[in-house]
């Protein structure tokens, strides 16, 4: 086994060869994650917007779960590395199983491939496929299950840091649906690991598993009470058909108490910023006006996902 | 053929023994122990010096996969599992393939099994039709064709109108019901102990609530019908504590817990190792701990190896799609042992709790080691290091969480009805 | 000269002072540049280079820093930088003259990679090179137009540029 059993994301040099999930990344490597893809963010203002770096890799965009907005970021980055870039949606509806996870990927394995960039339903799935890959191929999570969302979580600390500058002194609130949500997973494991002193976060008892605390942050039910003075509010999408089941009782009732107006933001410090994962549900987890608003680093979000891909496979390419 | 065991410490807890006696076997009973009955000549002389003579073990819970799932694995092979762990009477949930609803049915699968004069399997009927939920099967005529006890295995019964009927039924003919306490709501969807692992890694939950208020509704309803309930699998220190007051207020329940779970925590499924997917899911370090204690204390009757082969494709899934279970009649005995060893139990009050106080729990006259019973007993070498290696495990299912694991304590020769049916090699 | 295979003892050949060679650099750059030339440096010692040559040739246009590790082309073989600096071009370069500066010209691999990067800013009218010290063992056709200095040492050897806190360049010898 080539990869380090205590954490199968690091190879035994202790370098990056799969990102999985952002716990118990040590904080170099997020550094290292962050600085790179500072350095690709004046690549992407250029003209040519191309580097040479993974010039005749193949990376297979891997999606057991549909999602064109992170698929297309992922080919975009992976285009302006110079790799070619496969996609394959899989259906896997629950009548029609088909092959298994690994099947899939042992048929991609034998073509050749580099890296897969994988988005599955399923908590682990990316950990399974890590476990069984050949040991030239890196893997990169997408989006699995309630998991983990790394490269949201990367480009979401990416842009704390680019208007915060330092974590040490900051008071991050997480908003929402803490309890399905890979994206507030992901973004508790890199603000614990870069020195966030205080996390919270706010949703109804219904959305928050009762043990979040063991991830060491603070929960509130009351809104206004969680976004006082904090320095950075993260909105978190609320998925359709949350609102129809028994967690909530509407999504008019859920907007009244944990959406985010001007009036709420307000209670934050007068430079907080607001970050959304996308895609939004305007007037249901955050209004027009605040999305729109010039506390929003939203669209910036966006831009800087991009280059945290780029960052994330080069660095694992050369690992 | 008469069998010579000798120079070996025997136990046997259900006849208070612990002492260096040999055991003198014929015509497939015990037919004296110490001192050799008069005119008694061995065609066959087991040494059993150093090792640890004991009744066959008693597992109270091991699928053998049929019929229906011979694909996963078969009678034989799991009976010879059975064997090389030391396991001489088993019960087997009725979630074959078709559940165990028909006389017909268990009839073949007593047959099959007699034929290979192996261990003695004892089938547990299905509670209702195809384990549907709806329809009371013919237990009465059931436990004519060799059934012990009746239960729902793992399937949901969410009507507890028909539990209810279900258990008052039972109750007329004074049939024991073995329930599994889990509401099904509750654990709707759900793979993993409602704790810290499942927060961390994003599994879908089962919280303590689901078992005890299945509990719950189990003791009131045994109260209220009079059914000799026995409580299968429970997995949380409240679940326990429950047992403990309902005794203490007169119910007559029993219950028994999995081996697996007095090892194993929600900490072991790491990375999503879905070895320890299991059911009724690993709970925290806590409940681990009230678990043996309970085994410990008899609040916790009884061990059982919870056996579920499963095979490779179907464990090499994503957790929550992978399915539950753990192969375990190989490992039961050494892991009661590591249980015993680690919380300092001794070794008559361990083995009673795979041996005497599961055969009361089956209703069998079994586990134990009186002159004039079947020999079906178990050679052991209790300081025997060996290592849990899933290729060399004679069950088909390989699926097992200790993997590399060092265990203590191995069977070199287990006996049913006088036959040698194991012996290490 | 010492003969190949025959490594220099750096006692009995010691390093040239870089202060020295950095002012050779400056007189023959002096004549040449205008106010409008782009001054490029490579990071990391050659930005320290370029920011003492940028500030004392006056020149108007700001400095520009150049990382090039995303164009490396021993990425196969070791991955990528651990310490990727931002390049920083804060001119147009199309149609500018520019001198692109390092410290230590080696395998020429480095030059390769960084005229790479300046095409995918642009098209400038001319690149030039400015070198404070040529150690030899060039694999690509690059050779200097401003040169501070030649030293020869083994292929065991390297040699790194150092900046004190005072600001002052000197070399230091590293036997691998």
């Amino acid at each position: 086994m080539w990869l380090n059993p205590r954490n199968p994301q690091l190879n035994k040099n202790g370098e990056l060869h799969h990102l999985l999930s952002l716990e118990g990344l040590p904080v170099e490597i997020l550094r290292q994650i962050l600085d790179t893809a500072n350095s690709f963010v004046g690549v992407t203002q250029r003209d040519v917007k191309k580097v040479p770096l993974l010039r005749g890799k193949a990376v297979f965009n891997i999606f057991f779960e549909a999602s064109t907005r992170t698929r297309t970021t992922f080919e975009i980055a992976a285009k302006r590395l110079s790799a070619d870039v496969i996609n394959l949606a899989i259906n896997v509806s629950s009548t029609s199983k088909g092959e298994s996870v690994l099947d899939t990927v042992a048929n991609l394995s034998a073509m050749q491939a580099d890296m897969f960039i994988v988005r599955h339903a399923a908590s682990g799935a990316p950990h399974l496929i890590a476990k069984h890959v050949g040991p030239d191929i890196h893997v990169i999570n997408a989006g699995d299950g309630r998991h983990s969302h790394p490269t949201q979580g990367l480009l979401d600390v990416f842009a704390i840091r680019h208007y915060k500058k330092d974590f040490t002194n900051l008071r991050v609130a997480i908003v929402g649906d803490i309890l399905h949500s890979r994206v507030a997973r992901s973004q508790i494991h890199a603000l614990t690991t870069l020195g966030c002193p205080e996390i919270r976060v706010i949703g109804p008892r219904t959305l928050i598993p009762a043990e979040i605390r063991g991830l060491g942050v603070h929960v509130y039910h009351d809104m206004r009470e969680g976004l006082k003075d904090v320095d950075v509010v993260s909105m978190l999408r609320l998925q359709n058909e949350r609102m129809k089941g028994a967690l909530l009782a509407s999504g008019q009732e859920f907007y009244k108490y944990y959406g985010l107006n001007d009036e709420k933001l307000a209670l934050a410090k007068p430079d907080a910023i607001v970050l959304h994962p996308g895609p939004m549900n305007r007037g249901v987890e955050i209004d027009s006006s605040v999305a729109d608003g010039k506390q929003s680093v939203i669209l910036p979000q966006v831009s800087f996902g991009i280059a945290i891909r780029m960052a994330v496979m080069s660095i694992v390419a050369g690992n | 053929m008469k069998i010579l065991i000798k120079n070996g410490r025997l136990i046997d807890p259900k006849n208070n023994i612990d002492a260096m006696r040999d055991v003198y076997i014929a015509a497939g009973k015990i037919v004296a122990i110490g001192a050799a009955p008069a005119g008694f000549t061995a065609n066959r002389t087991i040494d059993a010096s150093g090792k640890i003579v004991c009744p066959g073990l008693v597992d109270l819970s091991a699928r053998l996969r049929e019929p229906g799932f011979e694909y996963i694995a078969t009678l034989e092979s799991e009976m010879d599992a059975a064997c090389a762990g030391g396991v001489t009477s088993l019960a087997c949930p009725p979630d074959t393939d078709p559940p165990l609803d028909e006389p017909g049915l268990v009839e073949m699968l007593k047959y099959r099994a007699r034929t290979l004069n192996k261990a003695r399997v004892y089938p547990i009927g299905a509670l209702t039709a195809g384990l549907k939920g709806s329809q009371l099967t013919e237990m009465a005529e059931l436990r004519d064709a060799g059934c012990v006890a009746f239960s729902h295995a793992d399937v949901p019964l969410t009507d507890n109108q028909v539990l209810f009927y279900a258990m008052q039924y039972a109750a007329t003919f004074n049939i024991p019901v073995w329930l599994r306490p889990q509401d099904a709501s509750l654990a709707r969807n759900g793979v993993a102990h409602d704790g810290q692992v499942a927060t961390r890694l994003g599994l879908p939950s089962i919280p303590v609530c689901a078992e005890t208020t299945a509990l719950a509704t189990i003791l009131l309803l045994a109260r209220e019908t009079g059914a000799r309930v026995h409580l299968c699998r429970l997995s949380s220190a409240e679940a326990i504590n429950m047992v403990r007051r309902a005794r203490h207020d007169g119910a007559t329940v029993t219950c028994d817990v999995a081996v697996h779970h007095l090892h194993l925590s929600e900490m072991d499924i790491g990375y999503f190792d879905p070895h320890c997917h299991l059911i009724p899911p690993l709970r925290s370090q806590r409940d681990r701990d009230a678990l043996r204690r309970g085994l410990a204390d008899h609040t916790v009757d009884a061990v059982c190896s919870d056996h579920c082969p499963v095979d490779d494709d179907a464990k090499q899934l994503p957790f929550s799609e992978s399915e539950p279970g753990a192969t375990g009649l190989e490992l039961l005995l050494p892991l009661t042992l590591k249980w015993a060893e680690e919380d300092h139990v001794t070794l008559p009050t361990a083995l009673a709790r795979i041996t005497r106080d599961a055969a009361n729990i089956l209703g069998i006259d079994a586990g134990h080691l009186s002159v004039g019973a079947d020999a079906d007993l178990c050679v052991f070498d209790a300081e025997r290091y060996w290592k849990v290696e899933p290729s060399s495990l004679l069950s088909q299912g390989k699926n097992t969480p200790y993997s590399g694991l060092e265990l203590k304590g191995r069977v070199t020769h287990t006996l049913v009805g006088g036959q040698v049916a194991y012996e290490a090699k | 000269m010492t003969k190949p295979g025959n490594p220099p003892s750096p006692l009995s050949n010691p390093l040239p002072d870089a202060e020295q060679l950095l002012a050779r650099l400056l007189d023959q750059m002096k004549p040449v540049v205008g106010p409008d030339t782009g001054i490029i440096g490579i990071h990391t010692g050659g930005v320290w280079v370029a920011e003492r040559l940028h500030a004392a040739l006056g020149i108007q246009v700001p400095l520009g820093t150049l990382d090039v590790s995303f164009y490396r082309d021993d990425f196969e073989k070791i991955g990528l930088h651990r310490d990727v600096k931002t390049s920083d071009l804060p001119f147009d370069v199309d149609g500018r003259r520019l001198i692109l500066v390092d410290d230590v010209l080696y395998t020429g691999r480095t030059i390769r990679a960084a005229m790479n990067v300046l095409f995918d800013y642009g098209r400038p009218a001319s690149i030039q090179l400015a070198a404070l010290v040529n150690r030899g063992g060039r694999e690509l056709p690059v050779s200097a137009d401003y040169l501070g200095g030649d030293i020869s040492l083994a292929v065991s050897q390297s040699v790194e540029l150092i900046r004190d806190a005072s600001q002052k360049l000197s070399l230091k010898l590293h036997e691998n």
